[in-house]
């Protein structure tokens, strides 16, 4: 356990450092068991709906729901992975998803980080009420103004475009927020030397604060993909060709259509998870950072 | 911080290059964030006094939109269930996520495969969460009724079959995806309380639950206050995970605010009447916070 935790980079976030190794000791053997208990039950009751989900797409139709249940494919239909794609349009959605998570992903990071800068760095009138209205806006729901964003993006000819998507994800107030609160864990001395050296301001962001931020730009680069590629909503209100859906669109008009094909839509959820889950469980260590440095998400 | 001298010359020419620096730096990321999210919050304020339609005809309409909100029972019926959502997601994560913080927080073995373990649901897409929880809760072959069908419950719930049991379906499934989360915030805000105030209350004799009520609690107090916050606007938005998982049924027995703005903006195309249901929403969002935040500074002082 300590060496596992050991080889961990230490985390570069100011962040409170959230990793297991500073718990607290358990004294008796009693409350050690109780400890395992308690993990093993809320890790099977967390884990049960993935568990269902890999079983049921690997079952025949008839074979997901059955008195009692069976919990173990039997025959195993690898067939369901490959009938998808003659089902659905699943090549589409996956590269719709992609492309756009790609872009907005990039514009994220590249606009958050830049903005960011002005806000933690420069010094000028206004900044202070300007951030204040970036962090405003995260206490107020998307969906308290959806619709006049719905009417203002029309006006822009870019409903039904997946312009919007990238439009409506790639601004967001939270990537500024999380650069902003990384740059400043950063020594003013750093900067303020290599202005007196006579590095422009761009110059500093360029060559100095980057290449130190390259922990936050990760978590803020796997958050975004991560939301853009779970999005919804925005692809509801704003994709209606079926050319433009995105995978979770797609998924939910699959299921619409091939309602009782309870192992196939299980086939779809687990290539729509798959990618995320990769990942995370690559990028764990980036998630976690960044969620407890800014405690939101996107 | 920004202190900013006015007088001297020299100043001025830094202040005026300075503001020059500082806006190039934002400016890329601020139009998009104002065309995007300032101007449409803007514009919501408008919207709600017209009776906007698909056309984009606008007349002023005063206050008849609230008028008929006031008169709508769909509206109440949305904003009853809104807080019914509510009132039981909050302390249930709160409970939920600080119960698996505590238990994360102790030197026992796979601690970190359980923290993965505990956030996959969150980054999980609410799509296929409501797919497979549809199917978990199927009332008559699902493996939640089997399960308590073995406990020994006679008349399973219908969950989401039944208007009755459809909210906490939801609520179940809400609790389950944001535990994780808001574990993580909370085991952060564990490691910053010293560990020698639990040890200085062991020698005075604490038990476990005074160390808890008395060590525990009011360090994470910040933590608390923060998840409550997140929690009370994540609470009131909710609306995609409903909207895949019941579409608001059975009748309106899960028919929440977002999704009532929703069918009324863009599947009646009312974007007026809508507009003036989404002011309440924000209106409810934004004085929550505001009350927290007031309700937070005066117990810190």
């Amino acid at each position: 356990m300590t060496a596992t935790d050991l080889s961990l980079p230490a985390p570069a976030v100011a962040a409170p450092d959230n990793r297991s190794a500073p718990g607290r000791p358990v004294r008796s053997r009693g409350w050690r068991l109780v400890g395992y208990a308690a993990l093993v039950l809320a890790a099977a009751g967390l884990l049960l709906p993935f568990y269902w989900m890999v079983v049921a797409s690997l079952k025949t139709n008839s074979d997901v729901f059955t008195i009692p249940i069976t919990w173990l494919p039997d025959p195993v239909v690898w067939r369901n992975y490959l009938d998808i794609w003659q089902r659905s349009d699943m090549t589409t959605w996956l590269g719709n998803t992609l492309l756009l998570s790609v872009v907005v992903t990039l514009l994220q990071v590249l606009t958050g980080s830049f903005a960011a800068y002005g806000f933690a760095r420069v010094r000028f009138p206004g900044r202070n009420a300007l951030f204040l209205a970036y962090v405003g806006t995260i206490a107020v729901p998307w969906q308290s103004y959806m619709i006049p964003q719905f009417i203002l993006m029309s006006k822009l000819q870019l409903s039904n475009t997946l312009w919007s998507i990238v439009a409506l994800q790639a601004f967001g107030a939270f990537g500024v927020f999380l650069m902003k609160q990384f740059y400043e864990t950063i020594p003013e001395e750093l900067s303020e030397s290599a202005r007196v050296d006579g590095l422009s301001e761009f110059g500093i962001y360029r060559r100095i604060m980057l290449p130190l931020s390259r922990p936050a730009l990760a978590s803020l680069a796997l958050l975004t993909f991560v939301t853009t590629w779970n999005d919804y909503l925005g692809p509801l209100i704003y994709l209606r060709s079926p050319d433009l859906r995105t995978i979770q669109l797609g998924l939910n008009t699959f299921i619409s259509q091939y309602n009782a094909e309870y192992a196939l839509i299980m086939t779809g959820s687990v290539l729509s998870v798959l990618p995320v889950a990769v990942i995370f469980l690559v990028g764990q260590r980036y998630f976690i950072e960044g969620i407890a440095t800014t405690g939101l998400k996107g | 911080m920004a202190t900013l001298p006015r007088t001297r010359p020299r100043n001025r020419r830094l202040v005026s290059r300075n503001t020059v620096a500082g806006w190039s730096f934002i400016l890329p990321n601020f139009v998009g964030f104002a065309v995007l999210t300032l101007l449409p919050v803007v514009v919501l304020f408008y919207v709600a006094f017209t009776n906007w339609n698909v056309f984009g005809v606008a007349e002023w309409t005063g206050t008849a939109n609230f008028r008929r909100m006031w008169g709508d029972a769909s509206f109440w019926t949305a904003l009853r269930n809104t807080v019914y959502y509510t009132v039981f997601h909050i302390p249930l994560t709160l409970a939920a996520s600080l119960g698996l913080a505590l238990l994360l927080n102790r030197k026992l073995r796979g601690v970190r495969f359980f923290r993965t373990v505990a956030f996959f649901p969150y980054i999980t897409s609410i799509v296929a969460i409501a797919i497979v929880w549809n199917q978990l809760f199927s009332p008559e072959y699902g493996p939640i009724n089997a399960l308590l069908g073995a406990v020994g419950v006679d008349n399973p719930p219908g969950w989401t079959a039944s208007s009755t049991w459809s909210m906490p379906a939801v609520i179940i499934v809400g609790t389950w995806r944001y535990m994780g989360y808001y574990m993580l915030l909370f085991l952060a805000g564990l490691q910053t309380i010293p560990a020698q105030l639990y040890e200085a209350a062991e020698t005075d004799g604490a038990t476990p639950w005074q160390r808890f009520v008395h060590v525990t609690l009011p360090g994470l107090r910040h933590t608390t206050f923060f998840v409550t916050v997140l929690l009370t606007i994540e609470s009131f938005k909710v609306f995609d995970l409903i909207l895949v998982m019941t579409g608001g049924g059975p009748g309106q027995s899960t028919l929440v605010l977002s999704q009532y703005i929703y069918q009324k903006g863009f599947e009646e195309n009312q974007f007026g009447y809508a507009s003036a249901v989404s002011v309440v929403l924000f209106a409810i969002c934004f004085s929550i916070t505001i009350i927290q935040f007031m309700v937070n500074k005066r117990r810190n002082s």
